[in-house]
Parts: C-alpha cells; structure tokens; sequence
C-alpha cells in the first residue's frame, strides 16, 4: 500500500499537466476556505484561521534557528514581542504616531534582526542546553521589561499593554473593515486572511529556497557536526548568526501582523508558554522540514480551538452535565496528544525526507 | 535589624529549596542528557499531596503531633512522587531514548501540561492556604530574624543533600548511577541494570522534589497548582549556572541563586538610583546567568567537555 502511494504520488508529481491542474486546485480551495468557513461554523472560524497563519510564520522562523541550524531556543516568543511591539508604538495612540504599515514592516523585521544578533553574539560558544536556558532567560527578560516600561518613562504602558493599534491599511482603506470588490462582501478577517496567506507563501518560498542555498546547507552541516563544519571552511560564527537574525525577522514580521490584527497587545501574549508552543509546533510537525513545521502549526492552533468548542458540549450530551472544567479539559488532551504523537512519530509527523547519503547507501540496502 | 544579613538569610533559604530541586534536574541532565520539564510539576503535585494529608488529618485527629501529622504528609507526597517519576519515566521518556533528542522534550511539555491541568482539576483554581501546624517562633541571628519554619527548611535540606552526596559517592548503587552517567552501553556490560539505575535516579530527584514542594509550600503558606513551572524554570537554572550534571554544582547554583535573586530584589533600586525597582528581580538572576554563561560556558563547576562525546 506504501509503496503503491508512494508510486502513484511520483507519477502525480511526474506529470506536468497534473501537478498544474492540482496547485490550481489548492489555489481555488485556499481561496474559498474563508467563505465556506464563515457561512458553516461562523465567522469566529475564519479569525482562529488567521491566527493559525500567523503562527505557522512564526514557526517557519523558529525552525530557521532550531530546524535548519540546531540551536534550541527557548525564547523565541521575545522576537515576536519585539516585532509587534515595535508595530504597537508606531502605529497607535501611545506616541501618536500613526506610520503606514509599508514603513513598519521592515523597522519591525530589522528591529527583531536586532536583538537576534544581540542574543546570538554573546552565545555563540555555547551548546545544546546552555544555549536553551539563556535563550528562555533572553525570552523572560524581554517579557519582564515590556511588563515594567510603564515607569519613569512609559514606554510601554506596562501590564496594560497598548490598545488601539492601527490595522493594515492600503490606499487609505482599512483592512479591518468590510469592503465590497466586484459584488463580493469581504469583511476585514477575510481581507486579513488573503493578506497572511500572501505573507506565508513568501515566507515559505524563502525558507525553501534558503534551505537550498549555500547558506541552509553551512546550517545544516552546523547542525550535523559544528566541529566538521568549521573544519570544511564555514565561518560557523557568522553563519550562526545569520540564523539568529533571519529568525528572529520572520518572528518581528509575525509579531508586527499579530498587533495589527489584534489591535491590542500586552506582555501577556509573551510568555515562556507561548515559546514552548511554537516550539511543540516545530517538533511535532517535523523539525526542519518546511511543510512539516507548516502542519504542525496548523494543527496546534486549529486543535485547541475545536477541542475548546467541543468539550463542554460533548460532556452534556454524554453525562448530561459538566463534570471537567471544559479549559482544563482542553488542556488535558492537548498534553495527551503531545505525547502521544511523540510516542507513536519521533521525528515529527511529517519529517524531512532524509536525503540518500553516500553513507546510508553503504549500511541500507534496499 | 541587618537588612543584609536579613536578605542573605532569605536567599539561603530559598536557595536551598530550589538546590533541592535542582539536584534532580541534573541526576537525570546527567545520566539521560534530558530536560526533565515536568519535574517542577512533580514539585508542586508532591507540596498539594502533603497538603490535602495534613488537612484530611486536621479535620480528623485534631490533637495530633505536628511532628507526626507532617511525617506522615510526607511520607505520602514521598511516595505519590517518586511512584508518578517512575511512570513518567516509563511511558514518557524510555521509548523514547534513542529518538531525536528534541522528542523527549516535547513529551516533557506534554506531561508537564497534564500534570498541571489535572491538579486543577482536583484541587481548584483557587490559592490553598497551608494550615500553620507549627507555632512560628523568631529567632535572632547575626542582627537578621529566622523563623522556625526557615531553620527547619535549612536543616531538611542540609541533611538531605548530605544523605545524597553519600549514596552517590559510597554505595553501590551510587557507584551504578556514576557509571551509568559515564556510559550506558559500558555500565550495562559491566553488569548493571541500566533500565533500573535510570528509574531509581527519577525516583530519587521526585523525593527531592516532594520535600521541597513541602519546604516551599510551609515557607510561603501557599501552594497552587501552577506553583511548579517558575519553581522548576529557576531550579532549571541553578543546575546550569552550577554546570549541569554535577551534584555540587546543583547545590552551589541554587543558594547562589537564591542569594542573587533575593540580594538583587532588596538593592537593585539603590543599584540603578531608583530607576529599576524590585520587578526587575527576575532580570538579576538571569543577567547573572548570561553574563556567568558567557565566560564560562559550562557553568561555574562544570567540567571542560570535549568538543565531540
């Protein structure tokens, strides 16, 4: 059966008409996904889809450093902060600043490039674990002064946070508000939905196309054996950096997004929890496989959701009342399902092809 | 009152409960080579176990002796720990042993979250206030006060670590856990059950961990069912900043810790002339730990290992 799958999967990719004809499909069916959402499940649907786009940026960028190049980063949530606070206090009341989003986008990416390199600078001699605890330390840091800014100087409105950010806007239209194109209602989730899609399909060009490079092949030697790497003339250092910096971008762009979707943010959203999550996405779908991290994302934020709507309406209809807490109920199962993926698929749910090395071909015959 | 006699004594005491704990995160960082997440959760499952025994025996034998009532207390949290360890170890991290070494982690953070959402769910959301079994008394020492409850929290863990240090540097069964840490392969063709020694070093670190969920619960007479995952993080902490791996660097990274953190809280204000207050505590400890990180990157008793194991 495998192996029939796998045979009929080649002959589908083999065939120029077929594998057009199928993206084309993909491309109607991403298209229509918002519509059929809001008119079957509602609205809310279409928002928890946006979210889930986002997340998925998130973690094509963490799977940059932790995927491609092999250093574990615990605190991966601070660039995101970073990129949507830098989006908050540009584009709100809080200054009164009011940039249009084409000028905050690259600040934010280039701030978030920032404090990668600032964080990847002191660190680079360190390895495996070392490297995680001061990566979470990093995360905690930044949560701690984005939660204490509010004094002398109020930067950033402390455990508030900042309310009242500018959404997206193009030609002096609003994103977030409904709009009418050729007789077709869009309201502002659907409008996000297209514009993150847009987004992601860079970031995933990017990250498929860096893999390649000679760059993701310096990260993926790094990442098998850093000594081998040095020895075969790669400047680890500044190839370790570049890691740090193009994830921490891909985190700031997300994070800017984040903010103006949202059109709130607090040091709440920053947590340690929130790093552990996307690290979870990472893994579970697959590390350093580009596709795989992009299931893992949509899984892990589209799971929760509907456990969330379902758990209390299945106890009442199977007990008749609520027993569990239908949050802690929601959780319960997510920590279950962590494990269980783990246990049944090590390497992800959809890991990396592993490439036929002159080394596998001498141990496997097949 | 010595304000800094004061906060030396409070980071002592702090820091010997997360050294308590810290030591079995790096038992098992040294044998496994894992982040054990969930051992801050088997911290707080063993300080709401002692606590649901006391109450149950305050309601039903009130004139019992505090001694007793918290003998047994912890007895049970000993118990309930080390047998939770033992199956976390079993299902969640021996299939997994030769898997990438990021999978493991991952069914940590899955353990960890369901530890913490079932304790919700059979104790509350609420803060538990910890019945005050002992008549506080104060003492006076070097100008600082010390309570009765914090000089029973030194001594516990003095001894306890002392009875630890020994185990592993004298028994048999010490000398089996070193060498399971040199090399798993070498240790099990010498003879050792490999299998048992790495369930027996979980065990061990959750009897730590219990007396230390009780430590912390009697010292803040609180205890919460998310009172783990910070406790955990900086016990996490103090086993790298010690160098991870290393029994008495545990120990020495946790009072250093607890030293750092309540020594920092009390003056980084009179530090920064004001500018950052006592929120930034957290910040301190982890600067320290960069900046300690940075110059010697295998902690401060780490050994130098080889590029390449």
């Amino acid at each position: 059966m495998k192996y029939f799958m796998q045979d009929l999967w080649r002959r589908f990719t083999g065939n120029r008409r077929a594998l057009f004809f199928g993206y084309v499909l993909l491309f109607v069916a991403l298209a229509l996904l918002p519509f059929l959402l809001s008119n079957t499940v509602g609205r809310t649907w279409v928002r928890i889809l946006d979210f889930a786009l986002i997340y998925a940026m998130l973690a094509l960028g963490l799977n940059i450093v932790v995927g491609f190049a092999g250093l574990l980063d615990l605190g991966y949530i601070a660039f995101y902060a970073v990129g949507a606070y830098t989006w908050a206090l540009l584009a709100s009341p809080q200054f009164d600043l009011h940039l249009p989003f084409w000028a905050i986008l690259p600040i934010g990416a280039g701030m978030a490039a920032l404090f990668g390199v600032l964080l990847g600078a002191p660190t680079l001699r360190l390895r495996g674990d070392y490297l995680a605890i001061v990566t979470l330390g990093f995360g905690e840091i930044i949560r701690i002064f984005l939660n204490n800014l509010d004094h002398p100087v109020n930067v950033t409105n402390g455990p508030i946070g900042i309310n009242k950010i500018d959404p997206i806007s193009i030609g002096g239209a609003d994103l977030t508000k409904t709009h009418e194109l050729l007789g077709i209602v869009f309201s502002g989730v659907h409008i996000y939905y297209y514009v993150l899609l847009i987004l992601l399909f860079l970031t995933i060009v990017i990250c498929v196309r860096l893999e390649k490079s000679r760059i993701g092949r310096a990260w993926l030697a790094i990442r098998e054996d850093e000594l081998a790497a040095q020895a075969m003339g790669i400047n680890t250092r500044n190839v370790k950096l570049l890691a740090f910096a193009l994830g921490a971008m891909f985190g700031g762009v997300a994070g800017g997004l984040f903010a103006s979707l949202q059109g709130f943010v607090s040091p709440e959203s920053f947590g340690l929890l929130e790093s552990i999550m996307v690290l979870c996405m990472v893994v579970l779908g697959g590390m350093g496989h580009v596709y795989g991290v992009l299931l893992g994302a949509l899984l892990l934020t589209v799971l929760p959701e509907i456990l969330r709507s379902t758990a209390s309406p299945i106890q009442r209809t199977l007990f008749g009342e609520v027993y569990i807490d239908p949050e802690a109920l929601r959780m319960l199962l997510f920590g279950l399902a962590l494990i269980l993926v783990m246990l049944v698929r090590p390497t992800g749910l959809w890991p990396a092809p592993k490439r036929r090395t002159v080394i596998d071909q001498d141990i496997v015959e097949d | 009152m010595d304000i800094f006699a004061q906060q030396v004594l409070n980071g002592l005491v702090l820091g010997s409960v997360y050294a308590l704990v810290a030591l079995g995160y790096t038992m098992v960082y040294g044998i496994l080579g894992l982040i054990n997440f969930a051992h801050g959760e088997v911290v707080m499952i063993g300080a709401m176990i002692a606590l649901a025994v006391v109450s149950a025996l305050l309601s039903v034998f009130p004139e019992m002796s505090p001694f007793l009532m918290i003998a047994l207390a912890g007895t049970a949290a000993i118990l309930v720990c080390m047998s939770l360890a033992f199956f976390i170890e079993r299902l969640a991290y021996r299939p997994l042993r030769n898997a990438p070494r990021l999978a493991p982690l991952i069914t940590a953070i899955g353990i960890s979250i369901l530890l913490q959402n079932i304790a919700m769910i059979i104790w509350g959301r609420k803060y538990k206030t910890v019945p005050q079994i002992f008549p506080t008394e104060t003492f006076e020492l070097f100008g600082a006060n010390i309570t009765s409850v914090q000089i029973f929290i030194i001594t516990i863990s003095a001894l306890l670590m002392a009875g630890l240090l020994v185990i592993v540097h004298f028994t048999k069964l010490g000398r089996a856990m070193r060498a399971t840490s040199e090399s798993q392969r070498v240790a099990g063709l010498m003879g050792i059950n490999v299998n048992k020694i790495i369930s027996v070093t979980f065990m061990i670190g959750a009897g730590l961990a219990a007396v230390a969920g009780i430590l912390i619960a009697g010292n803040y007479s609180v205890a919460h069912y998310s009172m783990g995952f910070m406790l955990g993080l900086k016990a996490f902490t103090a086993a790298v900043l010690g160098g991870i791996g290393n029994l008495g660097g545990a120990v020495l990274g946790g009072l250093l810790l607890g030293l750092i953190e309540s020594i920092g809280a009390g003056y980084i204000g009179d530090l920064t002339g004001g500018f950052l207050g006592s929120h930034y505590q957290d910040v301190f400890a982890f600067v320290v730990l960069i900046v300690v990180l940075v110059f010697r990157p295998t902690g401060i008793m780490g050994e130098r290992v080889s590029e390449r194991a």
